[in-house]
């Protein structure tokens, strides 16, 4: 039997705020243990939750990028289970009625365009964490160490309708939404540090069947390679599960990436009581207008809208525009570069006669030379060392032929090298990279290689052209590599072809 | 009377006293210590550390030298123990915390401490607050100085015994069902519980947050204002507490200044200071159940109200017997999910033995908390549980908006004040009613409503009854006022203070 696999995701991200979401410690991750926790944070008798409205800012945000609706008044609920590293023992989180409601993202899977639906997306609490692994007490007994530097650091937790179809589907929307909590400026999407938790909802149903699946809960799936192969386990298991004729049952799973497999946690029949109910420690929690028009006038223009800038205003290809609003940074670089491209002055006629071109210089070599340089030094856009003015200082030698694009790679190097403080034209200057643009002084030296290669040349005019890259070559060799390469190609041909 | 503070009828003769140094502070920081030891059999104190005590005193006395004293300089004052103090133990009568010192003052402390209060140290209670007699304190009882045998009143019994025995001149509560007025009630002093929000909660150990507010005790109406004025306040480290009374800032000077503008009123009016103000009987505060002499002096002083000028109106409360259950569902259910910080894990009782974590906190909880603790503890656990929720919390929920509902129907349409009595009988005997548990929780029926509604409300003597050794045992009257109308509500028992002298009676006095 054909099986239609539903997957939902409900993604943990921790907000960047400098203090914690209901106290004034810090957030900072990797401290030494319980360094960074007050306390609130400890729980001590007689301390209180207080919100931090940076948390709720970021919730605004969220909501804003994905065209959600941001409740007027929401509420803080307590989910009452006892765990040592909860110090409360009750986490404060929303429950009946989040910050965020609905709200969609699109993106791309493969070149097909697809819209995933949000349910909501809700603020709370982080916990501690519980160090079970051989740790070692005060007395030298094998132990539980607790950390609560982590307690109450401020978490989003975005929840997708069960839409998506595919693990590839999965990890796209995963994608997306990381990109764009970073993007806005909401979480710094460290995985590694768990600055982003996918749980994965999985379930199968035969094509055509209009009811769910019963789902499996994989908890805390920390790479988008994770997120694939746990969904792909997870569906195989599935599905022979059913055909075996056994039962899916409701549980909460866990990945382990060494075995490549999940594994069964809890099930629903020990699922916690939480005993939710409203936190009577914290008012309602009410967003103005005023307050949501204040986030609106903060927002960067979202990835969505720039791809859509890139195509229709710049002519850049649907895929690479993708590529260019993959991230903050990277748009941010290319837009720099043709702004710095367009300062001189001319009339906006003219400006945006040239843009096309332009923008198709800058896109080649942010998504060519840029990024596998990038790649090969294991950095990302954010920390080339070779400044957005200054690349567009380099193109505009390219455009106006002073080098030609092979030579401009060179240069390229050489700025990334920090020679002559990364200025192109000091580069070409001091390595005389100028181009040839002569025409006189290339036919010299095409008529010094003709001359010296008689029998290519009657080759090539008793009609075997295939001399001709040879010539090329060689005259190219005798210009160091500056002449300019189409003068070189047309002057050639018409010498050849003059006989 | 060798106790210096009987000497001492009102805190403005205190005040005087302290000012012109016919008395330092020092001097009266010891002479209460003394009379702490010597009360002892009370058991009004659970830690007292006198070093601690002197150190203030002194820098009191420093501060006052260097010509720098605040009216409350020198005031002897105690913390009930949910509240929580540095150097002092802060334990909420419980074996949990037996040992638990914080690293920091609840906010109500350190602005009694900022305005020259000398501490002399915790008070006894019952044990997170959860009692009506101080009997489910983890440290014995205390016990009624007009009568030993028989309870103080609770949770803040510790509180209202040391007042009553003038072991200090004022004391701290907190008030979720009625701890500062039903105690102080049934000891004889004075005892207001401000509207929810009026003071912060920071660092008072939660019992059921949605109703806890802490109050103060004193010998007459006019000592609690400067005191509650003190202590009342926006606070940024809690989300609860008000930034806004009626448009006007909550910050200390408020409840002083509106204390002063119905006093002047009152004051114009003459011989009929109270004329005009009208006074709410609730029909629902005299059925079945008050104690014939209870009864009779409530009626006494609203007598006397009448020939202070006020008129009486009948009013109706009619959900008044539904605040029990709708505060034994929400105040347990809140209390559930506050205590179970108490875990053995960061601070606290651990258990010696155990076999995993989930024991150890399990071992460490059954050990910590006493039996009254574990029985709300149950109950608002029940409450809260699915599919009981809905059936329980949110019943009690909207009835606790009818009953304020209720409420503000009696303000804004027939009165300006509500009386009627803090407790159905004067204090019972320690013991009593240890077979039958809920006894004690139909006897909060008159103070539990205001809390549930929010309102500010106060106690102060009325009378005496009779204990069953033949003594006398006083007897409360309730006043409940309007949202934030603390100021006017002391006025007007102020007024019924110049009248009477019940409030001037101590222990052993009567």
């Amino acid at each position: 039997m054909a099986y239609e696999i539903v997957i939902g995701l409900e993604t943990h991200t921790q907000l960047s705020t400098q203090t914690k979401i209901f106290s004034g410690s810090s957030t900072r991750y990797g401290a030494q243990p319980n360094t960074q926790a007050n306390e609130v944070d400890m729980a001590l008798p007689g301390t209180l939750p207080v919100m931090n409205r940076a948390a709720v800012a970021h919730a605004i945000r969220l909501g804003l990028a994905v065209g959600a609706t941001i409740a007027p008044r929401s509420i803080f609920a307590r989910k009452n289970y006892f765990y040592p590293d909860l110090p409360k023992n009750y986490q404060i989180s929303q429950y009946e009625i989040p910050v965020v409601l609905g709200g969609s993202l699109t993106f791309f899977v493969g070149d097909k365009e697809t819209t995933i639906n949000l349910t909501r997306a809700h603020l709370e609490e982080d916990a501690g964490k519980s160090l079970h692994d051989n740790y070692i007490g005060p007395h030298g007994e094998l132990s539980t160490g607790i950390d609560l530097n982590r307690t109450g650091t401020p978490l989003l937790e975005i929840v997708s309708e069960p839409e998506m179809r595919s693990a590839a589907e999965a990890v796209a929307y995963a994608k997306t939404l990381h990109s764009l909590v970073m993007w806005l400026g909401i979480c710094d999407g460290n995985m590694q540090e768990g600055s982003f938790r996918v749980d994965v909802n999985v379930s199968v149903r035969p094509f055509g069947q209009k009811e769910f699946g019963t789902r499996a809960e994989i908890k805390n799936v920390n790479s988008f390679r994770f997120i694939e192969r746990a969904i792909n386990y997870e569906v195989r298991r599935q599905i022979e599960l059913i055909e075996d004729g056994g039962k899916v049952v409701q549980e909460t799973r866990l990945y382990d990436a060494d075995l490549d497999e999940t594994r069964s946690m809890r099930s629903k029949e020990d699922a916690h009581d939480y005993r939710y109910f409203p936190d009577p420690d914290l008012p309602p929690l009410v967003i103005s207008q005023d307050w949501i028009d204040q986030v609106q006038q903060s927002m960067p223009a979202l990835p969505d809208e720039l791809r859509h800038r890139f195509i229709n205003e710049f002519g850049i290809a649907p895929i690479d525009a993708a590529q260019l609003s993959s991230s903050r940074e990277m748009a941010t670089y290319f837009l720099d570069i043709l702004e710095a491209l367009e300062l001189h002055p001319t009339d906006a006629a003219t400006v945006m006669a040239l843009r096309p071109a332009r923008a198709k210089l800058a896109a080649n070599w942010l998504m060519g030379e840029v990024s596998a340089t990038l790649n090969r030094e294991e950095k990302d856009i954010a920390q080339c060392p070779v400044a957005a003015p200054l690349l567009a200082a380099l193109f505009k030698r390219i455009l106006d032929n002073t080098i030609s694009n092979k030579i401009a790679r060179d240069v390229f190097a050489a700025m990334w090298a920090g020679e002559e403080n990364g200025q192109p034209d000091a580069i070409i200057a001091a390595k005389g990279l100028t181009q040839i643009n002569d025409s006189s002084a290339i036919e010299a030296m095409i008529d010094a290689v003709l001359a010296a290669n008689a029998a290519i040349v009657a080759e090539y005019r008793a009609g075997k052209q295939k001399g001709f890259n040879s010539l090329v070559g060689q005259i190219m060799k005798a210009a160091k590599g500056k002449a300019n390469p189409q003068q070189v190609n047309d002057l050639l041909k018409a010498k050849l072809d003059q006989a | 009377m060798s106790a210096a503070l009987h000497g001492f009828l009102t805190l403005a003769s205190l005040q005087a006293a302290l000012a012109q140094g016919k008395l330092s502070a020092t001097e009266l920081a010891q002479d209460c210590l003394k009379q702490i030891q010597a009360q002892q059999g009370l058991n009004a104190f659970v830690h007292v550390d006198a070093d601690l005590t002197l150190a203030q005193a002194r820098a009191v006395d420093a501060s006052r030298a260097a010509g720098r004293a605040s009216p409350l300089s020198g005031v002897p004052i105690a913390h009930k123990d949910v509240f929580v103090t540095q150097g002092w133990r802060s334990t909420a009568g419980s074996n949990m915390l037996k040992d638990y010192v914080s690293p920091f003052d609840a906010t109500v402390v350190s602005k009694l401490l900022t305005a020259g209060c000398v501490s002399l140290g915790k008070l006894n209670c019952d044990e997170f607050a959860m009692g009506s007699g101080n009997e489910h304190s983890a440290f014995g009882p205390a016990h009624n100085p007009w009568d030993h045998a028989c309870v103080p009143g609770g949770s803040s019994g510790g509180s209202a015994a040391a007042v009553a025995a003038r072991l200090v001149f004022a004391t701290t509560g907190t008030d979720t069902g009625g701890s500062v007025r039903q105690p102080a009630a049934l000891c004889g002093v004075s005892g207001i519980k401000p509207t929810y929000g009026v003071v912060s909660r920071y660092g008072m150990i939660a019992y059921g947050s949605s109703l806890d507010q802490a109050g103060v005790l004193a010998p007459a109406a006019a000592d609690l204002v400067p005191l509650l004025d003190t202590i009342s306040g926006f606070d940024v480290r809690d989300a609860t507490s008000a930034e806004q009374c009626h448009g006007v800032p909550n910050a200390p000077g408020r409840i002083q200044s509106e204390f002063d503008k119905a006093s002047a009123h009152f004051y114009s009016q003459a011989s009929l200071p109270l004329k005009g103000l009208r006074i709410g009987v609730p029909t629902e505060y005299f059925g079945e159940g008050l104690s014939p002499e209870v009864g009779a002096a409530i009626e006494a002083a609203l007598v006397q109200f009448e020939q202070l000028g006020a008129q009486r109106v009948s009013i109706s409360l009619p959900r008044t017997r539904l605040s029990i259950p709708a505060y034994y569902v929400i105040a347990p259910a809140e209390a559930s999910s506050n205590l179970s910080r108490y875990d053995g894990v960061r601070y606290g009782h651990r258990s010696d033995s155990y076999t995993d974590l989930a024991n150890m906190t399990g071992r460490s909880r059954a050990e910590g908390f006493g039996t009254e603790v574990k029985r709300r503890i149950l109950v608002g656990t029940y409450v809260l549980s699915q599919g009981y929720y809905d059936a329980y919390y949110l019943q009690a929920q909207r009835l606790r908006r009818m009953i304020a509902d209720d409420f503000q129907a009696a303000f804004t349409q027939q009165c300006d004040v509500i009386m009627g009595p803090v407790t159905p009988t004067v204090a019972k005997t320690i013991g009593d009613n240890q077979d039958d548990p809920t006894a004690d929780w139909l006897a909060d029926i008159y103070t539990l409503g205001l809390n549930l509604a929010g309102l500010p409300g106060m106690s102060v003597p009325c009378g005496f009854g009779q204990s069953a050794a033949g003594k006398p045992l006083p007897i409360g009257l309730q006043i409940i006022g309007d949202y934030f109308d603390e100021g006017r509500l002391l006025a007007v028992a102020h007024q019924y203070q110049l009248a009477t002298d019940w409030h001037q009676r101590s222990a052993g006095q009567a």
